[in-house]
């Protein structure tokens, strides 16, 4: 009977493909389509995921579609969790779920924060997580885990300093190419 | 010459105060740029990320036992329950099965955890609104229940005992007779913390309709744990989504029924007294077993096993220079955590280290809504709503 009842999601909602993982279904919807599948699941009496737990951000490096993002709703009359991914590129920006989802405000802006993924129509977009002064999107794979710049005291100028990277020691990342 | 009354244009901009990022009744490092109107709160703003330690991003590049400690360290009152969700995680992504015993000790540790955090939430919250002794009187208690913590792994705090695949340690001789001994005592020790506060009517008057959240928007702002029950909705993962043997334990939920802080105070102080329950429960449930799982793929062998045989010593090197592999999989494993719904997203890809884990912290959910609850009233409540959200910045921040 569940699997009827996901099997029937695409009824409503226009997906693009469905997935069953780890006893978890995904929907991946297109990103123009994304607030009607996002509404319509949120409002149909027989779907009901008026709860979202999460957005997350994947950056996807080589792949066609370079991000995802993913919403992971909950319905509570009816117990069940389910997934909603959408993928885009570096160009593209996100419909905002705010109207929809009123606890989604601060998961976009940690998103823009961390990987510069836009969303439009936010009410306030802005940095949360980051450094009040910093540049560049940290959860991207490209940037690197030490980052670009480090900050200090200086006693001459009496005030925090940005500085470009030193490390004393390389970075040792061990890369183990298993034949099991 | 006298300016008339309408010739003068008068520009009211609210007064804006900073709640600074260091305040003892701030609950770590939370900069909140309240606008007030006198002495009434218009807007609260709440600044992030002073704690920010990018784990998300260390995770990906450790393997799967390497950032299980990075899960103590997010909500660290509460240390095991974030192990817990991570552990929970990757065996269901790599389709491990765990001992039954491991399972027990699982569910006792997550109930001592459940404890740990409110003992410290309702005695900060206390603190904040003005009662100093039961905050002396709740953390003389964790120290004893830290005592458990340090006897079993080592450490007081950050013990990374539950991991994928069991536990890391079988519990030494004696354990669940102290256990015993402490759970009997702990039921006067409530007493005594609730006869301070429950009907005191200072405590009453600060914290009876204040941050009341109503059902309907309980829902819509996508609050969980004790937010959620506060209000009357009766959600629990550990009855909805069982995890662990908790579907064949008998414990009850409390619920409240206005949403307002003195509700959410009572339904900790009951919650303590039902994980009390749970973990005379599971004493009785412990049996004989192994700790750990015998896929020795995922969990290391023994020493005595390690010194004896080709294999074991093979896969002891594997584990502990490259770690377990786990298949391509992505999952959202989420527990009852003692703040709320504590979520980890986790995407794998055949290699010995995350793609992409994603924390899904309670107090994130909480704080956004901060604006919301404080909204009308004053200074002195703004403490008590921070105090009755549980919020801890390192979840949050992360």
């Amino acid at each position: 009977m569940k699997i009827k009842f996901f099997k029937s999601v695409g009824n409503i909602i226009p997906i693009l493909s469905s997935l069953s993982i780890c006893d978890e279904q995904c929907f991946v919807v297109s990103y123009k389509k994304l607030l009607i599948a996002l509404r319509c699941l949120k409002l149909h009496i027989n779907y009901q995921y008026n709860l979202l737990s999460c957005i997350s951000g994947v950056d996807l490096l080589h792949s066609r579609y370079r991000f995802g993002v993913i919403y992971d709703l909950l319905s509570i009359t009816y117990n069940s969790r389910i997934r909603v991914k959408v993928f885009i590129n570096e160009t593209t920006s996100v419909d905002s779920t705010v109207d929809i989802f009123y606890n989604a405000n601060w998961w976009e802006r940690e998103i823009w924060d961390l990987y510069g993924i836009y969303f439009n129509k936010h009410p306030d977009l802005r940095r949360i997580l980051t450094d009040y002064g910093f540049e560049g999107y940290p959860m991207r794979k490209d940037f690197p885990l030490s980052g670009y710049v480090e900050l200090r005291y200086s006693q001459n100028k009496k005030r925090i300093i940005v500085e470009p990277l030193e490390l004393t020691q390389d970075f040792r990342y061990f890369n183990f190419e298993t034949p099991w | 010459m006298i300016l008339k009354k309408k010739e003068l244009n008068r520009e009211l901009k609210n007064f804006t105060i900073n709640f600074g990022p260091q305040h003892p009744a701030a609950h770590g490092v939370l900069r909140l740029i309240l606008e007030l109107d006198g002495e009434v709160i218009e807007r609260a703003d709440p600044h992030i990320g002073l704690l920010h330690r990018g784990t998300e991003k260390l995770i990906e590049y450790k393997t799967y036992l390497q950032a299980l400690p990075y899960f103590d360290r997010l909500d660290y009152v509460s240390m095991m329950a974030q192990e817990h969700t991570y552990s929970l995680a990757v065996e269901k992504i790599g389709n491990i099965q765990i001992p039954r015993r491991a399972q027990i000790l699982r569910v006792l540790f997550a109930e001592i955890t459940r404890i740990l955090n409110h003992l410290l939430a309702v005695g900060c919250h206390a603190m904040d609104v003005g009662a100093m002794t039961p905050f002396m009187w709740a953390f003389e208690e964790r120290e004893k229940l830290m005592e458990f913590y340090e006897r079993v792994s080592g450490a007081r705090m950050h013990a990374a005992y539950i991991r994928p695949g069991g536990v890391s340690a079988d519990i030494p001789l004696g354990f669940l007779d102290d256990v015993h001994l402490f759970a009997a005592q702990f039921n006067y020790r409530l007493d005594e913390m609730e006869e301070m506060l429950t009907d005191n009517r200072i405590w009453k008057e600060r914290l009876v309709d204040i941050g009341v959240v109503p059902y309907k928007k309980a829902l819509e702002w996508g609050l969980s744990g004790v937010m959620l029950r506060g209000s009357g909705v009766s959600w629990d993962l550990r009855k909805t989504q069982p995890y662990e043997i908790y579907s064949e334990l008998d414990f009850s939920i409390p619920i409240g029924n206005s949403g307002d802080c003195y509700d959410r105070y009572l339904i900790r102080i009951e919650e303590m007294r039902q994980s009390l329950k749970i973990i005379q429960e599971s004493i009785s449930l412990i049996e004989e077993g192994p700790v750990k799982t015998t896929n020795y793929k995922v969990s290391p062998p023994s020493r005595t096993l390690m010194k004896n045989s080709m294999e074991a010593v093979i896969h002891h090197f594997k584990f502990y220079t490259e770690g377990l592999v786990l298949p391509f999989g992505e999952t959202y494993t989420a527990t009852e955590a003692p703040k709320g719904e504590f979520g980890v997203y986790l995407v794998s890809n055949n290699t010995e280290r995350p793609y992409r884990c994603k924390i899904k912290a309670p107090g994130f959910g909480h704080l956004q809504i901060l604006n919301d609850m404080a909204k009308g009233h004053m200074i002195a409540d703004v403490v008590t709503i921070i105090g009755t959200q549980d919020i801890v910045f390192g979840e949050i921040d992360r």
